[in-house]
């Protein structure tokens, strides 16, 4: 592992009109690093994440990223294709609604296969076998591969929406909200399903959640977004421990203990 | 002899901006060492700041002025204001925390929570797994729970669990905060000798142990925190 960052950012911001997206914001990422955007709805915290992943353009700022052979790229620079190429490929994006990112009427296998396509798999029986083993890391019996993902619950589709991301053996992966509208013991299997395939993966990823404990188990360093801001950041424990700043105190105290 | 673990001039408060902006004093102009092979007690009454600054000295609290250093991989890192990477490098290699309490991930075994340090380090899989059964037999976990989740646990066999993740590593720093308070007498003999063995081994410990038996045992000496807090002038 080469010691340099995987994504530069220097003061991204985005501007609506006169209304503030999100300001100025800067930040390294590191290989193998998982980063927490935290703050409540309408923080900026999507927007952020929808610029970083080139889903927005910034208004100003720049993101760099080392791709594989080792060279810091400027995102804002690259064709759209060479862009397109990187998002298929080298990068996940996990959306909060399952549907926005699966294929609802394709099959499980299809949907997980797609991106091996796109990367050139030619050989049926090579990615069936790859997508069927992807569904089971992902807990979904192999009996289901050819179901499609209309017939499956939420947290189902959710993790099927993973293994669709996680194919192609991406370096980095963002997150939008990925446990958002499942219910707790699902979410639960979720989180550690994510969590070891991070470790396992080395993968590198930027999760919004508006949930602290999420971003507690699998974080490594979060930053706390208010009103297009990032107002605190740090280690994920020393934030949530020892948090400085008012919102963030308040964001902390607010959790419910069970 | 070594010495891993150097706190200097250190000092601490909380701002509650919840309460008008308050700031708590917790401690100030701390400074003191930890040598290699040496087992050293933070002492002093309840809520005198002990937890806060093992806390501090882990990186989890953040400290307003002074240094925290930590001798790891051949340099020495402050933990004060180093990066929230090198924390992590400095927590993965060098320096282990026995927590009160252990905080439970949903769905993973007990035998895996203690293992987890060892697999973090690039440690095979398998063999981390059987470290950890050492452990944990060794803690007098019985066997049936090593493959459950601890959510469920009691508080002592939760505690041997947390005790067994921290003591599987050779990390050089050992803190400890309070690891035998829900323990019974065996248990706790049991891990008084682990102490002892870690000692042996050169690892320089910080601890907390409200049990005097067990402090005058694993004890090479005691540092009375109430010297560093403000409030040992109202005391």
């Amino acid at each position: 592992m080469t010691d340099a960052p995987l994504l530069k950012v220097r003061d991204i911001s985005k501007f609506y009109g006169a209304r503030i997206g999100c300001r100025n914001v800067s930040f390294d990422l590191w290989p193998g690093e998982v980063l927490a955007i935290v703050g409540e709805s309408g923080s900026g915290k999507t927007t952020l994440l929808n610029c970083l992943a080139t889903r927005l353009m910034p208004t100003s700022g720049t993101i760099e990223y080392r791709t594989r052979d080792g060279q810091m790229r400027d995102l804002a620079r690259m064709g759209e294709a060479e862009r397109r190429f990187l998002m298929r490929t080298d990068w996940g994006f996990v959306h909060q609604n399952p549907a926005d990112g699966l294929r609802m009427t394709v099959s499980a296998g299809a949907n997980v296969g797609e991106r091996l396509m796109a990367v050139g798999g030619r050989h049926y029986g090579n990615i069936r076998e790859t997508a069927g083993d992807w569904l089971r890391r992902v807990e979904i019996g192999i009996d289901r591969i050819d179901d499609q993902p209309r017939a499956f619950s939420g947290g189902m589709r959710q993790r099927l929406q993973i293994a669709r991301n996680l194919v192609t053996a991406p370096r980095l992966v963002f997150m939008d909200e990925p446990t958002g509208g499942l219910d707790v013991s699902v979410q639960a299997r979720l989180l550690d399903l994510v969590r070891g395939l991070v470790h396992d993966l080395g993968l590198s990823a930027i999760i919004v959640t508006h949930d602290l404990a999420v971003a507690r188990l699998l974080s490594h360093r979060m930053m706390v977004m208010k009103d297009g801001q990032v107002i605190e950041q740090g280690l994920t424990d020393r934030v949530l421990d020892d948090p400085r700043e008012a919102y963030t105190q308040l964001l902390v105290s607010s959790i419910l203990q069970v | 002899m070594a010495t891993p673990l150097v706190v200097s001039e250190v000092a601490k408060s909380f701002t509650m901006h919840l309460r008008d902006g308050i700031r708590l004093p917790v401690v100030s102009s701390v400074n003191f060492s930890v040598k290699a092979g040496e087992c050293v007690v933070l002492g002093g009454p309840s809520g005198i700041g002990k937890s806060s600054l093992l806390k501090m000295v882990y990186g989890n609290y953040g400290v307003d002025t002074g240094q925290i250093l930590v001798e790891h991989e051949g340099q020495f890192v402050d933990l004060a204001t180093a990066d929230p990477r090198s924390v992590l490098a400095v927590r993965r290699v060098t320096l282990g925390y026995v927590s009160q309490f252990l905080r439970v991930v949903p769905r993973v075994a007990a035998v895996d929570v203690v293992a987890e340090p060892l697999v973090a380090d690039g440690a095979i899989p398998a063999v981390a797994r059987e470290k950890a059964e050492t452990m944990l037999a060794r803690l007098n976990l019985p066997r049936e729970l090593w493959q459950l989740p601890p959510a469920t646990f009691s508080g002592g066999e939760q505690q041997r669990v947390n005790i067994a993740r921290g003591f599987i590593t050779d990390h050089r720093i050992l803190l400890l905060d309070e690891p035998t308070a829900s323990l019974d007498a065996k248990n706790r003999e049991i891990v008084v000798d682990m102490i002892a063995e870690k000692k042996r081994a050169g690892v320089a410990l910080l601890g907390i142990f409200h049990d005097d038996d067990v402090r005058v045992r694993v004890a090479d000496r005691v540092i009375d925190v109430s010297a560093f807090s403000p409030r040992k002038a109202a005391a």
